[in-house]
């Protein structure tokens, strides 16, 4: 489904991520982990279009779309989500969704059509199965930090990806928030199928659902597998315990 | 949408529009002045709003494309004995068409760059228009742009008995009146929900699917187009076209107007047309210090009512109404959140 | 021969046309690279700058003629005007959106403006020259009136010690680091909000100072200041918004431009150094001599 060759990304002299490797097949859930400064953000960037690689292959579902603008990307089945929350917070949490549909339907150039009157079932199917639909007329940027957080991934599934990449899905969230929204993630990727590929500081949180486990340090990859194997890995214990 | 007030009720659009084209028959000629040139600069400002509050796009160089339009008609009109009927769309045209070839590159640029850049391409078409002498006469400007023909207006009761600047005025206000329906459908459009999602955020719109820049690009030409068609009747209304018209300083102008009605409400930069246009005829037959009053205006209201005029009201009316402990309609709602400002650029920030 | 006589007086036409820019445009390029704010009134500040000189000539004409006091005056006016707008009204807008700062700085321009000419009126002023500075030399067959000379001087020496203050003392590695990275000079520990008022003041100081030097060789009227920002923009930008070197060369290009475009093309200079700006915007939006800024 995703396949990642040989990806490589410089600042300068400086590498951020050197030859990576990945292969996520479909329906699967892989995850990445690594120390802070890992290149795990910087990983996810060059595989969405928001960093040009300085050199390997970005393929997914057969067609190769290393260096394709973000937003085609977008229509090619691949949503994501960012690392800080990234909403848009003076639409209401039904209209947030509503343009992702808009958009993901074509209907961008439609300069006549009642917007809100488009897909307005869709959102409200969608925003159900996310557990927003009580907060439907709330204005985004006023939710709490958690609800964002579920509001984005609604964002993202309303463009009907096949492959999802979250980027630390539950950063900022408290104890009780991270579990929920694991949760909900784990339901929502069962029930539609999804590949889903996600980066973690959280352990518990990565070795509750991953079925494998890819840990990046100094931009490279020094072990994957799954769970049980990355956890038994000397070179992961090391890295991870030196850190501490 | 439904709420119980009579208020409600009322279409509010239609009302002001009919009281609006009655000026002619129960004002004096004054008025019709005032009212003509309270439409125009309504439809301009509303164009600009297109990018600055729909958008989120700072363009220091509105000017341009309403100047274009104005001399587009007028010279088509003056020089070439044109129609109306083809001066007008033509103008219209040729603005949107300079926008899209000056936005082309304008929306490659963000922020300060683009108000910049945007302001060295008004800067380019005033020195044209101060330097070509043959086309545009230059700094004597263009003089003497004649009336459309709307001698069939007499034939017609009641429009018959009107002075020609009121029969112009009439024109007008149906020109103005059709290019905000327009516009106001295209705001509430599956594209101008696209545009808003780029002001609110342009990463995610664009992880979303979006182009961003062509839907930019596509505004500027839409704002482009509706800003020629104020400039096209405001060549005819003033009786003449000059380079003042395109000078920087007249792009700030209507960006106040712009501000002052609130960039977040449709109607808000007519409201602020109007309160400008008032307000100066006021102010300037006591006082010769129109831009000291203006700039202190400008002060207050970025202080104080940085909503502007309609935001700052739709807030008041939120909070009455929270006060009668009524339930608040989703629409209300939405309103209330635009004027709260503050929780929205704190969620940006974290 | 008399042709490149000519071209030499024409030359120097943009030379001092440039460093009289480079003066205005210098503190404008450091409060954006220091502040990120676009100042309209700075022109504003430029006039006031020139009318201060006037009166202060006018008062202290009885007592002595000191062209150099009242310009030195002018300046330490506008200086502290600069000051309280930071310290009152700018310092409010940091953190908005750049639409709100620039509506701040215009409606300064807008009541700058009519304050001077409520106070000043609409006639045009003019300041007599120095007597010192009040002949000419003669240069390969060019006149060149010694007050035009010292301007050129004048822009040089602030460049130079622009340069020094900006390279070697501790405020200007302060500025240096602003202009780089905002968000590590807090973290450094840095009093940003005296920064920037030392900034916005030294800024207000050239703008004031330019005005002043610039009534021997101009009529003073109402007008001078949004026509000189807009030129200020353009020098700014061609060398590269925040970039002190950049404003320098960026007055250069632009004084030469002018100078010869009128040469060339008369109708089309005006032309000419709008579309200058725009097509470096285009090519290159940090300038010729910035840095792209992330």
């Amino acid at each position: 489904m995703l396949e990642v060759k040989g990806l490589s990304k410089s600042f300068g002299g400086f590498r951020a991520v050197s030859d990576v490797n990945l292969a996520v097949a479909e329906g699967e859930i892989a995850a990445v982990i690594g120390p802070n400064g890992a290149g795990k953000s910087t990983l996810f960037n060059l595989i969405t279009g928001h960093l040009q690689p300085t050199a390997g292959r970005v393929v997914v579902d057969g067609r190769d779309i290393t260096g394709v603008a973000p937003f085609k990307i977008c229509g090619m089945g691949m949503g994501r989500s960012f690392q800080r929350t990234n909403i848009f917070p003076k639409l209401t949490v039904l209209e947030n969704v509503q343009a992702a549909f808009l958009i993901h339907r074509g209907q961008g150039p439609n300069f006549w059509s009642r917007s809100e009157r488009l897909y307005r079932t869709e959102s409200e199917a969608l925003l159900a199965s996310i557990g927003l639909a009580a907060q439907a007329w709330t204005t985004a940027g006023t939710l709490s930090y958690g609800n964002q957080k579920q509001l984005e991934l609604g964002i993202a599934l309303a463009s009907d990806p096949k492959i999802l990449l979250l980027d630390e899905p539950t950063a900022g969230m408290s104890a009780t928030e991270t579990h929920e929204s694991i949760a909900l993630i784990a339901r929502i990727a069962r029930e539609r199928g999804l590949t889903l590929l996600f980066t973690e500081h959280d352990m518990a949180v990565v070795f509750s659902i991953a079925q494998k486990i890819a840990v990046l340090h100094q931009g490279r990859i020094i072990a994957h597998g799954d769970p049980a194997t990355v956890r038994a890995d000397a070179e992961v214990r090391r890295v991870y315990l030196g850190d501490h | 949408m439904k709420t119980n007030d009579l208020a409600g009720r009322i279409p509010w659009t239609l009302v002001v529009f009919l009281a609006a084209l009655a000026v002619p028959w129960l004002g004096s000629r004054y008025d019709v002045f005032l009212a003509t040139q309270i439409a125009i600069s309504g439809l301009f400002a509303v164009s600009l709003n297109l990018l600055l509050g729909t958008t989120g796009l700072v363009s220091f160089g509105h000017v341009a494309y309403f100047g274009i339009g104005a001399y587009v008609c007028g010279i088509l009109m003056k020089t070439y004995a044109m129609p109306f009927s083809i001066a007008l769309p033509a103008a219209a045209l040729g603005a949107a068409f300079a926008s899209l070839v000056f936005g082309f590159f304008c929306v490659r640029l963000t922020r300060i760059y683009f108000a910049m850049l945007s302001l060295a391409f008004s800067q380019i078409i005033w020195a044209i228009a101060y330097k070509w002498n043959d086309v545009t006469g230059g700094d004597q400007g263009l003089p003497d742009v004649p009336y459309p023909d709307l001698d069939w207006m007499n034939s017609i009761p009641l429009l018959g008995d009107l002075r020609i600047a009121g029969q112009f005025y009439v024109v007008s206000l149906v020109v103005v009146g059709l290019s905000l329906a327009a516009m106001r459908r295209i705001i509430n459009s599956p594209f101008g929900r696209i545009l808003t999602t780029i002001r609110e955020n342009a990463e995610r719109a664009s992880a979303i699917g979006v182009d961003v820049r062509r839907y930019e690009l596509a505004a500027f030409v839409v704002a482009g187009g509706f800003a020629g068609i104020a400039g096209a009747l405001f060549g005819i209304f003033s009786r003449g076209v000059f380079s003042d018209y395109v000078f920087w300083p007249k792009s700030a102008e209507v960006m106040i107007m712009t501000i002052l009605g609130g960039i977040d409400h449709f109607w808000g930069p007519v409201v602020g047309a109007a309160t400008l246009v008032l307000l100066n005829q006021e102010i300037t037959s006591y006082t010769e210090y129109w831009s000291f009053v203006l700039g202190t205006i400008l002060l207050v209201l970025l202080f104080a009512f940085p909503g502007g005029i309609v935001g700052g009201l739709s807030a008041g009316f939120a909070w009455l109404r929270r006060k009668r402990g009524r339930a608040i309609s989703p629409d209300a709602r939405r309103l209330e959140a635009t004027g709260a400002e503050t929780t929205s650029v704190e969620v940006k920030r974290a | 021969m008399t042709d490149l006589s000519f071209l030499f007086t024409q030359f120097l036409g943009g030379l001092t046309t440039a460093m009289f820019l480079f003066l205005i445009a210098s503190g404008l390029s450091l409060v954006f690279g220091v502040m990120r704010v676009l100042n309209f009134a700075h022109g504003s500040f430029y006039m006031l700058g020139a009318y201060l000189a006037w009166q202060a000539v006018q008062w202290l004409t009885p007592l002595l003629e000191s062209f150099w006091l009242a310009a030195l005056f002018a300046a330490l006016v506008v200086a502290v005007l600069g000051g309280l707008v930071e310290r009152l009204l700018l310092r409010h807008m940091y953190g908005k959106e750049e639409l709100y700062q620039l509506l701040l700085t215009y409606a300064l321009v807008l009541i700058l403006g009519d304050a001077a000419k409520a106070i000043w009126g609409t006639q045009q002023l003019s300041v007599s020259r120095p007597p010192i500075l009040d002949g000419a030399i003669e240069m390969f067959g060019t006149v060149l009136p010694l007050y035009n000379l010292f301007i050129m001087l004048a822009g040089v020496a602030i460049a130079v010690i622009g340069w020094l203050i900006l390279a070697r003392s501790s405020a200007g590695r302060l500025v240096r680091a602003a202009a780089l990275d905002r968000e590590m000079l807090g973290a450094l520990g840095a009093n940003v909000g005296a920064l920037y008022t030392g900034m916005f003041m030294a800024s207000s100081f050239l703008a004031g100072l330019s005005g002043a030097l610039v009534t021997p060789i101009q009529s003073i009227v109402p007008g001078m200041d949004v026509e000189v920002i807009v030129e200020a923009f353009i020098v700014v930008v061609i060398g590269g918004l925040g970039s002190f070197w950049g404003t320098f060369w960026g007055s250069l290009i632009y004084g030469q431009v002018l100078s010869f475009g009128i040469l060339i093309m008369p109708s089309f200079s005006l032309f000419s150094v709008f579309a200058l700006m725009a097509v470096i915007l285009i090519v290159r939006p940090w300038g010729l001599f910035g840095k792209p800024m992330r």
